[in-house]
């Protein structure tokens, strides 16, 4: 649908000039009357595929809520949604001084301070909208539907953006293209409640309206654009892009000579306004000003303060060499007071460093090397090649094409849009999960390829048709004929290839429409709490563990009890099971999460002095033996040990490994065998027969026979185990009686 | 254990003493027959009783009696005539009236209910009237806590001996058991177990408050499924639904698991390994429903079937985990039924019937509060029910409420599947006030399109003297003024096209004089056309917005009028040639040259349209 009307959709229809054209003695008034709703009858069209793609925008990210059901996704969303029930229940200034005990116990959290409230403020909204207008709908539904509501807004900045860039054809193309990009839907799809979701609608938002502020020089853009900012602050952690892109597309703005004033009017104001609202965010405070990450913007600022001077002092001089001596003093003058003033602020540690996700950004490397914990998330790693050619297609090829056409029409916004999209290029290629920044980017540049080049061959075929037209009609005599025939004949091979190019176009853009669609079926709608697989007849078979293993510690256990298990499962435990967690998805705390580390690593009687000391109840492991479900603890093993090892050293990696290989059966590290995570994860599984012709204790995860299969707990008794084994829950016996 | 032997020892002191107390009536009951059924969780006591009156004066009241252990677990009582020995039940069919009284001269630890009969029964008369009584929670587990491999124990006890204030000739006791497996139970003369039925008696000629204790021990493994609260909330919309919602707070009653769960036994042998769990509870809905849904606070329920038939829907639901003694579950399940089923018209008032009691197959509720949701705008509001509920009302709002609904809600405690009648609500409603809601919408979304019209066509800038704001309002008359003109020149080339269309009749034809006429038309035409661009192109040029369309446009114009100038000369040259009755060769080469020029200028000014069309 969207493929379809991508090409024909940016221009007006060509028959309306030539129907009209049938009768001589039309008067004038009707004409005009006609003529006026051609113009409308554009508009029209636009706004149709406008509003079409806006719906198309929102369904497509429905495959979830219609194969599963209107539920929240993965884990970060779980702590979103919970926060926003908390925030509905209890109002704003209770939400915003909430101190959570339920999670990091005995730690707690400041929930208020250290969350981006964006998300949360923008589902409630929503929902208390709702509420007003007589719709009694339920905040689950709301927060389900907010990321999709928000990607259907997102393709409409989108329009306006690619319509500020280049013009209203490529807005359009731009608008369709990023509804549909499977790099945007796997963060944006139903159910998928996270920052994400509102967060790349304001970081194009904010990216358009500075760039409307920077072609106007409009107060009132800049202002509009610092709102933008505020808004991409209070979502998502990623405003530090824009922080940093902004100023660094005004320095190349500078260097390239393209200073103006509009530019001095958009980034002062956009800069001053943008970071006093962001400080309004606590868990933002004082880092404009304070981190090192932000700095930049303040150079530049400080710089733009140079420039004005600097050009005000040549209008004020007339004579051109006194300036030039002027302009070498102010310049060496006012560069090394900002290094003297950055050097003091870094040495007396009022300007923070760098932190190590940004170290992590600029070198892919160091996280591996310095911070396992992020080394550990799978959505930290470079990309590989194969991900960017599942998440853009042919956007891939466009993106390059699109460079092309925008350094041909050098303009502030096409540097923009270029500069956009080589930095998040860049980053999307050291992080998987920031292919997401660059979605935005490549979809617009890839627009410009198509929508000019469908644009200049679309002109070919027209005025070769009309060359035509009029020829045949004025072909009643032989002469003429001959004399039209020079024409006719020079460019027939050029108007065949516009028809063929023009048809090719169209057959890429429908690969890549069937190419989303089914990404987005196949990849990226699935809830992850709930698995499905295909039975040996065809069927589907639902593998639903996590849930029934939440909702039993939510009913059977007591209310205050304190669940252990590694952070990936913490902010589901407290959402849906309702229970109190040692650690969580929330990593801020390296060492109670190395705490965890490492008594899942030990023998069990040291992990029982730990978990004792810790107070914990159960403990939750995660297990894909029977089912063969891979992202189980076992193979998330070696991150606890390392990130166990990296604060207490009594846990070594070397010791869980034989010769450098990790694994489970007959062969493993006799200290694997024996740990507290080996041996809840195979109590008992070595009397189950899980695939037949083979050996009891067959691991269908890894593929192994375990090597470990009479298991006996000593601390700790099985509580519960799910129906296929996914989930596993042990209680924690209380010491033993003296006597 | 030792509870036990105090009660025991309570009741045979208490009744030691009241056997010398006072008869209470002339009453003798000649047979009493008991059927005690244990086999699920729900304790059912048929009792059949031939009643005769010994004294003189007619007796109007019978009086039924239960120790306070059953007393207090008591959840429904319903006595009835047994008229005509062949066919068992009652002419009336309902129940007779019973209720609690307190004699004079009884214990506390008694509780009596009061059969009152319709016509007294006089002196030497006899009936026969059949009771059921129904308790809850009567079954205790002994021992109290099971590890998963136990089988579940129970123990009731019971009275051998028909507990009454009145005199017993002959009586019998039938205990039906689920399973023949007995661990042990009182042995009294003439106690038989053949199967799974233990028979006590006969006993013959029994004095007033005679108490036999008798206790059993036995295995039962039914479900022992125990909805702690239910909330039913049944809505009524006049579109045709009646929307049931059922939200179960579950756990199983029986005795308490204790130790490990271990799922891999569980798994191996369910029903050797877990007997006494539970994994699923059936569910009979009434025909035709419709939607339904199982789910609890964190999503859907997958693990559920349902069928169909035109008497019954069965829905079998499944937890999410197995329960085991003491695990609690919770969850909602809800569905469509059609309305014309369940709602009904009488007297001007309407009336919804619906069943009092959860669908789910032999479940104890502990508090069922049931809420109807009437549709808004309902009056007159009123409920009955057939046994004593507490009432209340609420008010509820849904989608595009404004003044809520109103809601009736019924509480009631120790609800068994007896109490599965009909219950009936009044109300008034007016069928206008369906509409309320969907011309609401129409409403809301007709002032919402008058809004997007209102703000498209007024003008809200603050200030209409800035310069943004004049030039904005220039501009847009020069965009006007260029519309014009591109009209203007739009019709001047359709005029061109009616002269070359000519020439060709004329070629084809020959009717010179039509071609005349056609360009005498046109000529006149055009002439109006040229004094109407004038003042356009004036006002382009004064004004400074267009400065930099401007040159593009007098090109345009410029190029029209040589290209017109150019076709009037073509016209006149062939016309000519026609009237001296030239070739068309020589016509051709005549007008050769000046074609070539048409032709590219004809192109040029398309695309000057298309580009002044652009702007």
């Amino acid at each position: 649908m969207a493929a379809s009307s991508k090409p024909g959709s940016p221009r007006p229809p060509p028959s309306s000039s030539s129907s009209m054209a049938q009768d001589l003695f039309n008067n004038f008034s009707f004409s005009k009357t006609l003529k006026l709703k051609t113009k409308q009858q554009e508009l029209l069209i636009r706004v149709t595929v406008l509003t079409l793609i806006y719906i198309l925008a929102f369904i497509t990210r429905l495959f979830s809520v219609l194969r599963y059901e209107s539920m929240i996704h993965e884990f970060d969303p779980y702590f979103n949604y919970r926060t926003t029930l908390y925030l509905t229940k209890n109002g704003f200034a209770e939400f915003w001084n909430w101190f959570d005990s339920e999670s990091w116990y005995p730690l707690g959290r400041i929930i208020g301070g250290t969350l981006y409230p964006g998300l949360m403020l923008t589902a409630a909204a929503l929902y208390w909208v709702l509420r007003f207008l007589r719709f009694a709908v339920h905040i689950r539904e709301v927060c389900v539907l907010t990321a999709p509501f928000f990607a259907s807004n997102t393709t409409l900045v989108a329009y306006f953006f690619g319509k500020e860039i280049w013009d209203s054809g490529a807005g359009i193309v731009a608008a369709a293209l990023i509804a549909i990009c499977p790099g945007y839907i796997s963060r944006s799809v139903a159910g998928s409640y996270d920052n994400e979701g509102v967060a790349i609608f304001a970081l194009l938002l904010t990216f358009y309206l500075f760039v409307k502020a920077v072609n106007t020089g409009s107060l009132a853009w800049a202002l509009a654009s610092a709102f933008g900012y505020f808004y991409m602050v209070s979502a998502w952690g990623g405003y530090v892009f824009i922080i940093n892109l902004v100023p660094l597309y005004v320095l190349v703005l500078l260097v390239t000579g393209r200073y103006s004033l509009r530019l001095y009017v958009a980034y002062n104001c956009m800069y001053v306004v943008g970071m006093l609202l962001a400080m309004q965010i606590r868990f933002v405070g004082f880092q404009h000003v304070q981190s090192g990450e932000h700095m930049a913007a303040m150079g530049v600022f400080f710089l733009m303060q140079v420039f004005f001077f600097l050009d005000w002092v040549r209008h004020l001089l007339s004579d051109a060499k006194l300036f030039e001596a002027f302009l070498r003093i102010t310049v060496t003058g006012a560069v090394s007071v900002g290094a003297i003033a950055l050097g003091v602020g870094t040495a007396s540690g009022y300007i923070s460093p760098w932190t190590g996700r940004f170290y992590s950004l600029l070198d892919p490397t160091y996280a591996k090397d310095h911070i396992p914990i992020i080394a550990s998330v799978s959505e930290h790693q470079p990309t590989a090649w194969s991900s960017f050619m599942f998440d853009f297609h042919i956007l891939l090829i466009l993106f390059p094409a699109g460079l092309y056409f925008c350094f041909k029409r050098l303009s502030d916004a096409t540097i923009f849009i270029v500069m956009y999209g080589l930095t998040s290029m860049y980053f999307a290629g050291v992080m998987v999960r920031l292919i997401l920044v660059a979605t935005p980017a490549v979809c617009l540049i890839s627009a410009i390829a198509v929508s000019a080049t469908v644009k200049n061959l679309t002109r070919l075929v027209r005025s070769q048709s009309q060359a035509v037209q009029s020829g045949s009609s004025k072909g009643a005599s032989t002469a003429k004929s001959s004399s039209k025939g020079v024409i006719d004949n020079s460019q027939p091979f050029q108007r065949n290839g516009a028809i063929f190019l023009l048809l090719g176009a169209f057959y890429l853009l429908t690969r890549y429409a069937i190419h989303c669609t089914w990404v987005t079926s196949e990849a990226y709608s699935s809830p992850s709490i709930v698995l499905a697989a295909r039975g040996a007849h065809g069927n589907r078979v639902i593998f639903d563990d996590y849930r029934e293993a939440y909702f039993w510690l939510r009913q059977n256990t007591p209310p205050d009890a304190k669940v252990m298990s590694w952070w990936d499962y913490g902010y589901q435990i407290t959402a849906m099971g309702n229970r109190t967690v040692i650690v969580d998805n929330n990593t801020w705390n390296n060492t109670h999460i190395a705490t965890v580390g490492r008594a899942m690593s030990s023998y069990e009687d040291e992990a029982y002095e730990i978990m004792r000391s810790l107070d914990v109840d159960y403990v939750l492991v995660v297990f894909g033996g029977v089912t063969g479900y891979s992202s189980d603890d076992i193979n998330k093993f070696l991150w606890m040990v390392r990130i166990g090892g990296g604060v207490f050293p009594v846990i070594k990696e070397p010791d869980y490994l034989v010769n450098g290989e990790y694994r489970v059966d007959k062969g493993a590290a006799p200290k694997m065998l024996n740990c507290l995570m080996y041996k809840l994860s195979y109590y008992r599984f070595g009397e189950l027969t899980t695939e037949y012709g083979k050996p009891p204790g067959f691991d269908r995860a890894r593929g192994v026979e375990i090597g470990n299969k009479d298991i006996k707990l000593e601390y700790l008794e099985e509580a519960f185990t799910t129906q296929n084994w996914i989930v596993r829950i042990y209680k924690v016996k209380p010491p033993k009686n003296r006597w | 254990m030792l509870r036990f032997a105090l009660t025991l020892l309570l009741f045979t002191l208490a009744f030691g003493v009241l056997s010398s107390s006072p008869v209470f009536s002339d009453l003798i009951l000649a047979k009493v027959d008991r059927r005690i059924d244990l086999t699920s969780q729900i304790v059912r006591i048929t009792t059949s009783l031939k009643v005769e009156n010994a004294g003189s004066n007619p007796i109007s009241e019978i009086l039924l009696s239960f120790p306070e252990n059953q007393a207090k677990h008591l959840a429904y009582l319903t006595a009835t005539l047994n008229e005509g020995k062949g066919k068992g039940k009652a002419s009336s069919g309902a129940g007779l009236p019973t209720e609690v009284v307190i004699p004079k001269d009884v214990p506390d630890s008694l509780t009596f209910y009061s059969v009152s009969l319709h016509k007294g029964l006089g002196k030497g008369e006899s009936l026969l009237l059949d009771v059921l009584a129904v308790f809850t929670h009567a079954l205790e587990p002994f021992p109290e806590k099971i590890s998963q491999a136990d089988i579940q124990l129970l123990l009731f006890q019971d009275t051998a001996h028909f507990l009454s204030p009145y005199k017993v000739m002959v009586q019998s006791v039938a205990v039906k058991l689920p399973e023949a497996r007995v661990e042990s139970y009182t042995k009294l003369e003439g106690t038989k177990l053949s199967g799974s039925e233990l028979k006590y008696g006969p006993f013959h000629n029994i004095p007033p408050f005679s108490y036999l204790p008798i206790i059993i021990h036995f295995e039962n493994n039914q479900p022992f499924a125990v909805a702690e609260e239910l909330v039913r909330e049944i809505e009524i919309s006049h579109w045709g639904n009646v929307q049931v919602t059922e939200h179960y707070n579950l756990f199983h009653g029986g005795a308490k698991s204790k130790g490990e769960f271990s799922r891999l036994d569980y798994q191996a042998r369910p029903y050797v390994r877990g007997a006494s769990a539970f994994r699923r509870l059936v569910a009979r809905l009434p025909p035709r429903a419709h939607s339904v849904y199982y789910r609890d606070e964190i999503g859907n329920i997958s693990t559920s079937s349902l069928w169909g038939d035109s008497k019954k829907t069965e829905l079998e639901i499944e937890p999410r985990y197995p329960l085991f003694g003491g695990w609690r579950t919770a969850f909602t399940i809800g569905y469509g039924l059609p309305l014309r089923d369940f709602l009904f018209e009488s007297d001007g008032k309407r009336f919804l019937n619906f069943s009092f009691g959860s669908p789910i197959n032999e479940l104890v509720i502990d508090t069922l509060i049931v809420k109807v949701v009437l549709p808004e705008g309902s009056k007159d509001i009123s409920a009955s029910v057939p046994f004593p509920v507490k009432q209340w009302q609420e008010t509820k709002f849904s989608h595009l409420d404004l003044v809520g609904r109103p809601v009736v809600v019924l509480e009631k405690n120790n609800v068994v599947p007896e109490h599965n009648e009909h219950f009936q609500v009044y109300y008034k409603f007016n069928s206008l006030s369906m509409l309320t809601e969907p011309l609401m919408l129409i409403f809301g979304f007709f002032f919402l399109f008058v809004a997007c019209i209102v703000y498209m066509h007024a003008d809200l800038s603050i200030s209409k003297s800035s310069a943004s704001y004049l030039a904005k309002v220039q501009w847009e008359e020069v965009q006007a003024t260029v519309q014009q003109i591109h009209n203007i020149i739009s019709h001047c080339l359709t005029a061109h096209d009616k002269l070359e269309a000519s020439l060709r009749d004329l070629s084809r034809t020959g009717d010179v004089q039509a071609c005349k006429a056609t360009r005498k038309s046109v000529d006149s035409l055009l002439k109006g056309v040229s004094k109407d661009l004038k003042p356009l192109v004036t006002f382009l040029q004064s004004s400074p917005q267009a400065a930099h369309i401007l040159p593009k446009v007098e090109e345009l114009i410029a190029k029209e009028r040589d290209l017109q100038e150019r076709l009037m000369a073509k016209h006149t040259t062939v016309v000519d040639c026609y009237e001296k009755k030239l070739g068309g060769r020589e016509i051709e080469n005549r007008i050769a040259s000046n074609q070539q020029k048409i032709t590219s200028l004809r192109q040029e000014v398309d695309d000057l349209m298309e580009f002044i069309d652009e702007i």
